[in-house]
């Protein structure tokens, strides 16, 4: 059967809104989420509220990569538990500190991107989904067979350290600030790109490639640093992840997990800043509420997958935002 | 005789046929997403648990209804077909005008649900499902022993590819069909139903999937998991092989099996990324893919 | 599909009644961790709560005077969320011991946490022996099998039949490596060769060309150093292939009788396995048995639900003889007083944690010998306890002097 061009390029982006300009009241939620965050630990179980931060920041990695250059990796997973192997292996057999153990994994994981990411840029679209997916799923039996991954049981019993040298992580609000701060600076460096001459290309590429070339830009590198980036962030993710519960396991490289933050950010709003945020603390309370419940787990996940896709594209945040605008215009 | 590599050409043979036996389920699942994908750019991440559904509706035949693994045959793929429809119908149709990718992400969702719901209903260890009587027992070839069953496997599997191959390439019907995928508002024009023929697309895709389900019960168990990892397999044949061409996707499928068949004597631990890493080599060297055009 | 919400949470006593001073929050609450969706869903799963309840029964669901609680979560075979959950219970909920956890690494998370925390570990799932060897904690006990005693039980038990000759299938990740050792070791200790070993990854759904393999090297024995579904499709497909009727005998080194149910006799006939428990024993287990199959829907309780059952028993009998459910009182009660149950007879329970039974080597019936559903096995030997499991002093626990 003869392959169907695309008829018309921009019909090849994910829908996406630019987030409103409205910039004293984002101040205020800015203001507000930052409080909330420093206040969480006192009102919550800690570990909880780190594990939402670790999803939430990888979700955001994800999202730069989907929301903003209109790529979609099913294969994340690799990056996030590929380097919570790394620094689990590294802060534990090789007794480094903790900061430079989550670099290391961040390192390996950006390293890792640009293998995938060289590979996968060479086709677009769906085709770009499925490498990256098959890609992952290599990473996946990589990590079940090499030795110093320990197949099932997984790296256990990771030392969490002292920060610099100095500041004892097995205490656990200094491990929640810590947390928070890497989430911090992992939100501000995206933040930072989306909003810099290279998100704007990056755009550019997502809304029409063929322009964004004749307009003398090289795509495949911009999209090339784009998904190194991302997949670099979601390392810092899964770096930090592992030192949060002590432990590098299968679990956070299966095709699963991919799905997962692909998840996240659609439910919380593809291409919009806090969206995947928002998504990925949904996604965790439900999954451990779910826990204590007799509903399966897959068939709630995949009916909000569902719903969200039907009848729901532009997410939480994504909604909310469009709600805003239809009011300003009101 | 002369050894290769240390193997003797009896073990090479038969691991071959293995290889080919394999390969056809390749064949026939990726020329079921081929086929979807042509007529709708979907792909249908929900192929793997429709393959899982079609073993299980045999397998409640058997058990429920009592009807054997012939009657199976026929209805299983046909009950597939029905719930593919009234995905396509219900929810599929309404992403036509969206990005693909968001077809990708309904059917994730949808292969979550199924694989869920029976995993919830049936647990995990999976259901035993007997080879029909007429098909038991085997052949000694002199190289090794071919369960009969196995020999059907492939002889249905490559009557099925051809026959589909032969239907949209060679017949009237194939013609609308492949007419409509090039430019559907001239087809509909000339007065063809496009929507009915997409919504029959998909059936018949999944209707495929289905009876490759059927014929892997007998010999792996019935069980929810079934499809999920061969799915990802079937996936990297299918960027290999490059969706331009019908007869592409049941090439690829058949070199494949084949291809992993030889990993499992020389190097069995990479017996399951071979594939992977020759969907690598391919995307350096040819990146539309074996048969595929460039867009 | 979509059910009302069920609360997980089985609250077996609500009346608080006369509180006994010595359990804390006057409640004993035991909390059934274990895949409830997943792949060890069967074997453990609804089951193991089941016999935890059981075993609260038997009690009255009080001991000491306080009401025993039970409550159940689905770990979702992620190592993460069993540490989340075991830290909730412990933290939030009062969770006095926290039971089964299946899934090793899931396991070897709820050891550190139980460890830390002070709280009683009792493990009928998990199989890794780093459970109470490495890793192993003066909370922490291992009751039903382990990847030793499954593996080299059934390795000396067909090797003293004659059966000395062995080709190896090998799920390649570090489990199926331990099993394949634990099993090599044994064969070649009492004389037996292992004439080749191949290796196949996780998830393999076609096992012809490794059996075929197999069945070249003229062993007489093939086993399946793999799990769950690696070793059902593997099982099935050997007979398809005529492996079992050639008079090459198959060996499953860890295989549950939900396995066997889920292949059929037709399937699994003649197959050789070691089990802890096999529920047509004795009155007693048959008894037993018998309850806990009209509470779970007819289903035979596999071992590691039975190991669930007596695990819970002898922790409140514990809690009884000491009338406290502090955790190092109850801890060194339990290793004191030998194991008396329809699970185990005068068991006891080593330093590092290893509760030492007896297990059998136990062949599949054929279909013809079956007499009705879950008529599976045939008890062909008694495996002593001190031969089933390794010795404390080797097992690289810190708790042995």
């Amino acid at each position: 059967m003869a392959a169907k061009s695309h008829a018309n390029p921009s019909q090849a982006t994910i829908a996406v809104r630019q987030p409103g300009q409205d910039n004293a009241s984002r101040l205020i939620l800015v203001g507000l989420g930052l409080a909330a965050a420093v206040a969480a630990p006192f009102v919550l179980y800690p570990v909880f509220v780190m594990k939402v931060l670790c999803f939430a920041l990888f979700a955001c990695a994800f999202n730069l990569l989907i929301g903003f250059a209109g790529l979609l990796s099913f294969g994340h997973a690799a990056f996030f538990g590929g380097a919570a192997y790394i620094t689990a292996h590294a802060a534990k057999v090789w007794g480094l500190s903790p900061e430079i153990s989550i670099l290391l994994g961040t390192a390996f994981a950006g390293l890792l991107g640009l293998a995938v990411g060289a590979l996968a840029i060479r086709r677009q679209g769906i085709y770009f989904a499925m490498i990256t997916l098959a890609l992952s799923q290599m990473v996946f039996f990589m990590a079940l067979q090499l030795k110093f991954t320990g197949g099932e049981d997984g790296i256990q019993g990771v030392p969490r350290g002292h920060l610099f040298g100095a500041i004892d992580l097995n205490d656990p609000l200094a491990m929640y600030y810590f947390v928070l701060a890497v989430f911090l600076i992992g939100f501000a460096l995206i933040w930072r790109t989306v909003h810099s001459p290279f998100g704007q290309v990056l755009k550019a590429i997502r809304e029409n490639e063929p322009r964004a070339i004749s307009l003398g830009y090289r795509t495949e590198r911009y999209k090339l640093l784009a998904f190194v980036l991302s997949a670099s962030l979601a390392g810092l993710a899964g770096g930090t992840k592992s030192l949060v519960f002590q432990l590098a396991s299968l679990t956070d490289v299966t095709w699963q997990m991919s799905g997962e933050v692909v998840l996240m950010t659609l439910l919380g709003g593809m291409g919009t800043l806090f969206g995947p945020v928002v998504g990925a603390g949904i996604v965790v309370t439900l999954e451990s509420y779910l826990a204590g419940t007799n509903l399966p787990v897959p068939v709630v996940i995949g009916a909000i997958f569902v719903v969200c896709v039907l009848v729901f594209r532009r997410g939480i945040v994504g909604e909310l935002q469009a709600l805003m605008a239809r009011r300003r215009k009101a | 005789m002369f050894d290769v590599l240390g193997v003797p050409p009896q073990v090479l043979f038969g691991q071959l046929l293995l290889g080919l036996i394999n390969g056809s389920f390749y064949a026939l699942l990726s020329l079921g997403l081929a086929v979807i994908f042509g007529m709708l750019n979907v792909i249908n991440f929900a192929h793997g648990a429709l393959y899982m559904i079609g073993a299980f509706v045999a397998w409640l035949l058997l058990n429920k209804l009592g009807l054997g693994y012939w009657w199976a045959l026929g209805l299983s793929p046909l009950v597939v077909a029905a719930v593919g429809v009234v995905l396509e119908k219900t929810m599929l149709s309404r992403l036509y005008k969206l990005d693909h990718l968001y077809g990708l992400l309904l059917t994730f969702g949808l292969a979550l649900i199924f694989e869920g719901a029976f995993r919830h209903l049936y647990g995990v260890s999976g259901q035993p499902y007997p080879i029909p009587d007429l098909l038991k027992g085997g052949q000694n070839l002199g190289f090794m022993f071919l369960p009969n069953y196995r020999g059907w496997v492939v002889v249905a599997s490559l009557v099925v590819c051809l026959g589909t191959w032969f239907a949209i390439e060679r017949t009237r019907l194939g013609a609308y069909l492949r007419a409509a995928t090039e430019n559907p508002v001239l087809v509909q024009a000339f007065g063809i139903n496009v929507p009915v023929m997409i919504t029959a697309t998909y059936g018949f895709g999944v209707a495929l999937a289905g009876l490759a389900g059927v014929l892997a019960a007998p010999i792996y168990q019935v069980s929810p998991l079934m499809g999920t990892n061969l799915i990802i397999v079937v996936f990297a044949v299918v960027v290999i092989g490059g969706m331009g061409s019908i007869l592409g996707a049941i090439l690829t499928g058949l070199g494949l099996g084949l291809l992993e068949g030889l990993t499992k004597v020389f190097y069995p631990e990479a017996s399951n990324i071979v594939v992977f890493v020759v969907m690598a080599i391919v995307l350096l060297i040819k990146p539309a893919g074996l048969f595929g055009r460039e867009r | 599909m979509l059910k009302s919400l069920l609360c997980g949470t089985a609250l077996l006593a609500v009346t608080a009644g006369a509180a006994h001073a010595q359990v804390s929050n006057n409640v004993v609450k035991i909390g059934v961790l274990n895949d409830r969706s997943g792949i060890y869903a069967d074997l453990a799963g609804e089951g193991s709560a089941i016999a935890a309840r059981m075993a609260a029964e038997e009690f009255g669901n009080k001991v000491t005077g306080a009401p025993i609680e039970i409550v159940v979560a689905d770990h979702q075979n992620k190592a993460d969320i069993a540490a989340n959950l075991a830290r909730e219970w412990v933290d939030a909920q009062n969770v006095d011991v926290v039971a089964d956890v299946p899934n090793s690494a899931a396991a070897l998370a709820v050891q550190g946490i139980t460890k830390e925390k002070k709280r009683i570990f009792l493990m009928s799932g998990p199989g890794s022996t780093d459970l109470t060897g490495k890793a192993c904690s003066p909370y922490g006990f291992q009751w039903t099998y382990d990847n030793h005693s499954m593996a080299a039980g059934t390795a000396r038990a067909m090797v003293e039949q004659g059966k000395k000759n062995w080709y190896i299938v090998t799920a390649d990740y570090a489990f199926g490596h331990s099993l394949e050792d634990e099993t090599t070791k044994m064969v070649k200790e009492l004389g037996g060769k292992v004439a080749g070993t191949v290796r196949h990854p996780l998830g393999t759904s076609d096992f012809s060309s490794f059996l075929l393999q197999a069945q070249a090297s003229k062993a007489d024995v093939i086993g399946l150093a793999n799990a769950g579904g690696d070793t059902t499709n593997a099982v099935k497909q050997a007979s398809e292939f005529g492996i079992t009727q050639s008079g090459q005998s198959l060996a499953g080194l860890l295989l549950f009788i939900s396995d066997v149910n889920a292949l059929g006799l037709q399937a699994a006939q003649g197959l050789m396995l070691t089990t802890g428990f096999y529920h047509d024993m004795n009155d007693e287990t048959r008894a037993w048995s018998k309850k806990f199959m009209e509470k779970n829907g007819g289903k035979a309780p596999t071992m590691v639900q039975a190991g669930v059952y007596s695990a819970v028993r002898h922790y409140l009998k514990a809690v009884e003889a000491v009338g406290s459910d502090d955790p190092d009182k109850v801890a060194a009660k339990m290793r004191e007083t030998p194991v008396n149950d329809m699970f185990a007879k005068d068991a006891k329970i080593g330093p590092n944690g290893r509760m030492f039974h007896d297990m059998y080597l136990a062949q599949v019936k054929t279909p013809a010998e079956s007499k009705g559903a879950w008529d599976y096995y045939k008890i062909v030997k008694t495996i002593p306890a001190q031969q089933a499991y390794l010795d404390p002093a080797q097992s690289g626990c810190s708790l042995v002097k």
